[in-house]
């Protein structure tokens, strides 16, 4: 992922958008950061958040117009939340006051503000506070302007008072009675020869009336003419906004505003930078956060018990509890994944970008970039369709192209496949008695590794129903590979699997998993691929489909058929035939989530793939009917009932399917095996070389468990015992008389402990280690 | 990697290719190019190792994904 592409996902993601009222207030006030204290009850933290933004909190939380409360999220449900009253809140309940602004260090230049209204009384603090020597000429006897037409009721003199006390602290001269004007006092010009810069807040008067003495342009009705976005005026010295722009309709919020973005000008021009640059996000806005309102109920704002005092601190507390604290977190909501890491795409597409930048030091994200299941799920339900699968499966293949991947990561996946592609599994034939195949079946290598007879069956219903020849092909379509980023492997399998059909007479594929449905679309966009669930939906089903169905069940879609109706509704179609009563999960379709082996998540993360997992079984009580063998198999070990679509329709042996748990690692080896010697043996009539007597091995429950944990297969112990027994290389444990052995295929090292009964084995642990110890007397 | 867990409370264990028993020894471990040097039992005639499980599942695995992350 490149830094433009990087910075193109993470300005994709919403979540860091400002809320609603936010984006709506002209000076940006953090509103949703100073409820959230104030529902902790933090009214001194809520009183900094405000104050951060605004230079005079008392004054503004009781005059202020608060756009902000007509923009709130709230209001699309019952009424907005009392934003100004809570603010107002924070200053008469805080324990401090308002805090000294960070003064960076004193500059030389001088800015005169004439006027002390609030949008003057802005532009000198923000000046000031960034180190301008700063004076306000006001014609009055006292600052405030306008301020001091409010009634007492609204805001007193000594609110007042107290917030300009700022102008001390800020060392802002204040001169009194000082009319800058052409009658008397001093002119524009005078003021202008004394400083570097001016900013007029003259409020709503007009310059023939107000005769400042001005040099600069004014139209005809008497007012100065301000570049909008700069606050600039026709001399490039001086500034204005505020009141007089906007005439009687005042709006004290945008005052201050204006003051302080003709303060942002002012700074710009004494320092010789451009006045226009990066400023589209200034005053209010259009935010592009989206936040759900699904599900809250409507609850009016909290009342007031006195309207002049303002809500107590227990009213105050309880309007904030009403505040939505806006966030869009649409997909950490769905995605146990996203929640585990405490964060969301923006950040995450941060982590990814510099984990594959980083050149020295630890690649801290490598374990989260392995951790998704490449669901695509944070899409379906994303505002703007950000998919951290293709963020993640990118992050993946770079990886492994830098040789950055960890080995560990998908290795077991990896050999998994391998196994499905070499001879022990991998077989392409004509149907007996056919030269040519107008079909073949690809069962997939998890479907026969769950549940080989039900292959044998289905492959028999499609001889009979498809016709033309339906051809038969083991292996694994690539999808481990696709997940692990490993580009070149997956290309070989596509391009092996293209070439036996290509050499089968370019046959329709017909899948009985949905991954390989997908893959197959994905990458070979010229074969007719369709799923065996279609065609039961659309032809007659066998006769040994059941008949003693279940009461009630619901269906949990794959993740990988999520876009594709046609298989979704094949399978609902299929139900209604059977005469089995649906209920639908809440999240299904296009929203249903992966059950946890999609991008290989539970062999990276099973602590994150047990979540996963857990939160799909918890949703409903209902049987669950899957159309994947590896959705049955992960619910079923989680103690689920789950049955296939094809449980219902070709019986398993069990009496009841709903409760078997699938097969361990090394049996669905074992069983791909034994299904490619079954078909040999009775589709094609084809005589198996004798299978040599296993090994035999004695493994108690407990040990099972243990090995399928710590992914160890049954095929890699024997290795360890055979290499142990012929060579002779093993160590006897004195305390229990077990042997313990040890062997290195490949990359893994396997250590056993077992001893002998005659000729069987009993294994009584097993553990491995990838580090390689080097052995011998050489030192 | 000097902790193996095993030195004081491991039973005797035994070589039996060449019937001797297992001694504290020096040994190098490798993995993606990085090699340590750790204290394990070995026979002291044909130099076979022993990897306890619990180092085997703790410390070891913790340095393997350490390597794994550089």
């Amino acid at each position: 992922m490149d830094h433009q592409r990087a910075k193109e996902r993470e300005n994709q993601c919403i979540q860091e958008q400002p809320p609603k009222c936010m984006a709506a207030c002209p000076v940006h006030v953090d509103a949703r950061a100073m409820i959230d204290c104030v529902r902790r009850g933090d009214y001194r933290a809520g009183l900094a958040i405000f104050n951060k933004t605004v230079p005079f909190p008392g004054i503004i939380a009781r005059v202020c117009d608060h756009p902000c409360q007509t923009a709130c999220k709230r209001a699309e449900i019952d009424e907005a939340i009392m934003i100004n009253a809570i603010e107002k809140a924070c200053a008469d309940h805080s324990d401090s006051d308002a805090k000294k602004p960070f003064m960076l260090p004193k500059k030389e230049k001088r800015v005169a503000v004439v006027g002390s209204g609030l949008s003057g009384l802005t532009a000198a603090a923000d000046l000031a506070a960034k180190g301008y020597r700063v004076s306000i000429f006001e014609a009055a006897d006292r600052p405030g302007g306008r301020l001091r037409e409010f009634g007492a009721e609204t805001l007193l003199s000594d609110a007042i008072e107290k917030d300009l006390s700022l102008l001390n602290v800020l060392d802002i001269s204040l001169h009194l009675d000082s009319p800058v004007s052409n009658q008397g006092g001093q002119t524009l010009d005078s003021v202008l020869d004394e400083f570097d810069a001016v900013y007029l807040g003259i409020g709503p008067a007009t310059v023939e009336s107000s005769s400042h003495g001005l040099t600069i342009s004014a139209s005809a009705d008497g007012l100065i003419a301000i570049t909008p976005l700069t606050y600039s005026t026709s001399n490039e010295k001086v500034f204005a906004g505020g009141g007089h722009r906007y005439g009687h309709d005042y709006s004290p919020i945008t005052s201050m505003m204006d003051g302080r973005l003709a303060a942002v000008s002012i700074d710009r021009f004494l320092q010789g930078a451009s006045l226009t640059a990066n400023r589209d996000l200034e005053g209010p806005f259009d935010t592009r956060l989206y936040t759900s309102i699904e599900g809250i109920s409507p609850e009016p704002a909290t009342p007031m018990a006195n309207r002049i005092e303002g809500y107590t601190q227990e009213e105050a507390e309880a309007e904030a509890r009403r505040c939505l604290n806006c966030q869009c977190l649409e997909c950490v909501k769905v995605c146990e994944y996203l929640a585990h890491y405490k964060s969301y795409p923006k950040r995450y597409v941060r982590e990814i970008y510099n984990n594959d930048a980083i050149i020295m030091g630890s690649h801290n994200a490598n374990r989260m970039i392995n951790t998704c299941a490449l669901c695509s799920l944070c899409k379906a339900v994303c505002p703007v369709d950000l998919d951290m699968a293709e963020i993640c499966l990118d992050a993946r293949q770079s990886m492994v192209d830098k040789r950055k991947m960890p080995p560990s990561a998908h290795d077991f996946a990896l050999r998994d496949m391998a196994f499905s592609n070499s001879d022990s599994f991998a077989l392409a034939r004509h149907e007996p008695g056919h030269e040519t195949s107008s079909a073949v079946f690809f069962p997939g290598c998890q479907l026969s590794a769950s549940s080989p007879e039900q292959v044998t069956q289905i492959y028999e219903y499609l001889r009979r129903n498809v016709g033309g020849g339906v051809g038969l092909v083991l292996g694994c379509c690539g999808a481990p590979a696709d997940w692990a980023g490993e580009k070149a492997l997956t290309d070989a399998a596509i391009s092996a699997f293209a070439d036996t059909l290509k050499e089968m007479g370019s046959p329709k594929i017909i899948t009985a998993c949905s991954s390989c449905l997908r893959l197959f679309r994905n990458h070979l966009p010229d074969a007719q691929v369709e799923s065996v669930q279609t065609l039961l939906a659309m032809n007659p089903l066998p006769e040994s489909a059941s008949t003693k169905i279940p009461a009630h069940v619901t269906i949990h879609d794959a993740c990988a058929s999520r876009h594709d109706n046609v298989v979704q509704d094949s399978v609902r179609s299929i139900l209604g035939k059977l005469g089995v009563k649906v209920s639908e999960l809440t999240d299904n379709r296009h929203l249903s989530p992966c059950c946890s082996y999609g991008g290989l998540m539970s062999f990276v993360n099973s602590e994150v793939a047990e979540k996963v997992v857990r939160r799909r079984v918890d949703e409903s009580d209902a049987d669950y009917i899957t159309y994947c063998a590896m959705c049955r198999d992960n619910f079923a070990a989680r103690g689920k009932r789950a049955m296939h679509i094809f449980d219902l329709i070709w019986l398993p042996a069990e009496t009841d399917p709903a409760a078997r748990k699938g097969p361990g690692y090394s049996m669905r080896h074992e069983n791909r095996a034994r299904l490619k010697l079954h078909m040999l043996n009775n589709v094609w009539n084809e005589k198996t070389a004798e299978e040599e007597e296993p090994m035999k091995l004695s493994i108690s429950p407990d040990v099972s468990e243990l090995l399928e944990t710590r992914m160890i297969l049954i095929e890699d112990i024997r290795k360890v015992i055979a290499h142990a027994e012929s060579a002779g290389q093993k160590l006897l444990d004195g305390k229990t008389g077990h042997s313990i052995a040890h062997y290195r295929p490949v990359s893994v090292t396997y250590w056993v402990e077992y001893s002998s009964d005659g000729d069987e084995f009993i294994i009584h642990n097993a553990y491995s280690h990838r580090m390689e110890v080097i052995e011998g007397l050489s030192k | 990697m000097s902790e193996n867990g095993i030195a004081s409370s491991a039973p005797a264990l035994t070589c039996t290719k060449c019937n001797i028993e297992l001694f504290l020894g020096k040994v190098t471990v490798s993995y993606l190019g990085s090699e340590f040097p750790v204290d394990l039992l070995k026979c002291p005639v044909c130099g076979t190792v022993f990897v306890p499980e619990d180092l085997a599942l703790g410390k070891m695995l913790q340095v393997e994904q350490a390597l794994e992350d550089k």
